[in-house]
């Protein structure tokens, strides 16, 4: 498979370096001469000293027949430059930008970039996740970030105690299906009654987190 | 009309003292505190330290229902950046990136983006000074000729923009939302 990798900072030069070693065929854009040099002399003349955003440089690598163009930068905006022109410009089927700041996910996502690496966001999960706070838990993003699988922790603030499911008024494309009490999961039911201590698995589309988290955790914030 | 000026150079401050003498309501935003020394003599407007690409920042100054958009930073990709946002997520009906590179700039247009660059206009302004026939269209914002991609809700924003929300066009001109790569 043919791959392009734009950015040779700390994650395009491992990627590189992965992705040979796994027997793909690949080619590195380095906008900086001599960190382009420097990676060139370990892994050979693989590495283009070019700028990623230019299409001509596109071009030059060969990205019309490219399988995959991954942005890894540091800059969110090249990253989406890289991919957008790689996009409609390229046809390239499949594009992938590291994206730094969570809030040009959606953004990203809604152009056209096919695949979004936040280092940002998997940091954040891995904290949010080994400290219960009482918020929403991001477990997983599923449908390519369209829904996320959450889990709401029940405080004693929270709104829904002494309710019923049935009870919750819940945006469209939002449900809630796991009740986990006691180290025991069992599935939400209608006669369910939520009490403080409680866990609740939800789906939800990203956009009604909000809604989900006044309804099940109150109104803190949410930044 | 309120505008939103992302860059605050020798093109953002001059256009901000512009648009605030003619009466509108202009926000200028910069990195630096300092490039805010470039705004006119009583510049009435409001100058804000702030990353224009930021999602955040153009909402606290009000970008949801800013009537005009410039995104003129020294970097092509950053003011793409800030345009998309304007356009997709704030729904800001008259949106102008400047685009230094001219392939970037014609590609941003048939994505949506009208686009102004520089090194078309002096290419040929410089040209038409030697005596080569110029037709002047560099001198000219590039229109968009495509249509982004469409209002875009942030995931965590509590207003939601109205989905049947529409941006106007720039000027008039479509030829198709074809990929033109014509270097002037």
């Amino acid at each position: 498979m043919y791959v392009i990798v734009v950015g040779g900072g700390k994650v395009g030069y491992y990627l590189t370096k992965e992705l040979l070693a796994a027997g793909h065929e690949l080619v590195l854009l380095e906008k900086d001469r001599e960190r382009a040099k420097q990676i060139a002399d370990e892994v050979g003349s693989i590495v283009l000293a070019r700028d990623g955003c230019e299409g001509q440089h596109l071009a030059e690598a060969g990205a019309n027949r490219a399988a995959i163009v991954a942005a890894v930068t540091g800059d969110d905006e090249d990253n989406l430059v890289v991919c957008q022109m790689a996009k409609h410009h390229f046809d390239v089927p499949r594009t992938i930008a590291r994206v730094n700041n969570p809030r040009n996910e959606a953004l990203f996502r809604h152009l056209g970039v096919d695949e979004i690496i936040s280092p940002t966001r998997m940091a954040l999960a891995a904290i949010e996740q080994d400290i219960p706070v009482h918020e929403l838990l991001h477990l997983a993003q599923l449908e390519g970030g369209e829904l996320e699988l959450l889990e709401a922790q029940i405080g004693e603030e929270s709104p829904a105690i002494g309710r019923k499911p049935t009870d919750i008024i819940l945006p469209d494309g939002c449900s809630l299906f796991v009740l986990i009490r006691g180290e025991q999961a069992q599935p939400i039911k209608p006669e369910t009654v939520f009490q403080s201590g409680d866990k609740v698995l939800a789906i939800s589309r990203t956009e009604c987190e909000m809604d989900l988290h006044r309804q099940l955790i109150g109104t803190t914030s949410l930044s | 009309m309120r505008t939103i000026i992302v860059g605050c150079g020798r093109v953002g401050a001059g256009l901000a003292g512009l648009l605030a003498a003619a009466g509108d309501e202009v926000t200028v935003i910069d990195l630096r505190t300092d490039s805010f020394d470039k705004l006119p003599e009583g510049f009435r407007g409001n100058a804000v330290r702030g990353d224009g690409t930021d999602e955040d920042v153009l909402r606290r100054l009000g970008a949801e229902g800013a009537d005009r958009f410039f995104a003129l930073t020294e970097g092509d990709n950053r003011n793409i950046l800030a345009a998309q946002l304007a356009a997709e997520t704030f729904s800001v009906p008259n949106i102008v990136a400047k685009v230094n590179d001219p392939v970037r700039a014609t590609a941003y247009a048939s994505l949506g983006i009208a686009t102004v660059c520089r090194t078309r206009m002096m290419v040929e302004s410089l040209g038409a000074y030697v005596g080569l026939p110029a037709d002047g269209g560099a001198m000219r914002v590039l229109p968009r000729t495509g249509h982004h991609a469409g209002p875009h809700s942030s995931s965590k924003g509590s207003t939601v923009t109205s989905s049947t929300v529409t941006s106007s066009t720039v000027t008039t001109a479509a030829s198709g939302g074809t990929w033109s790569e014509d270097q002037h």
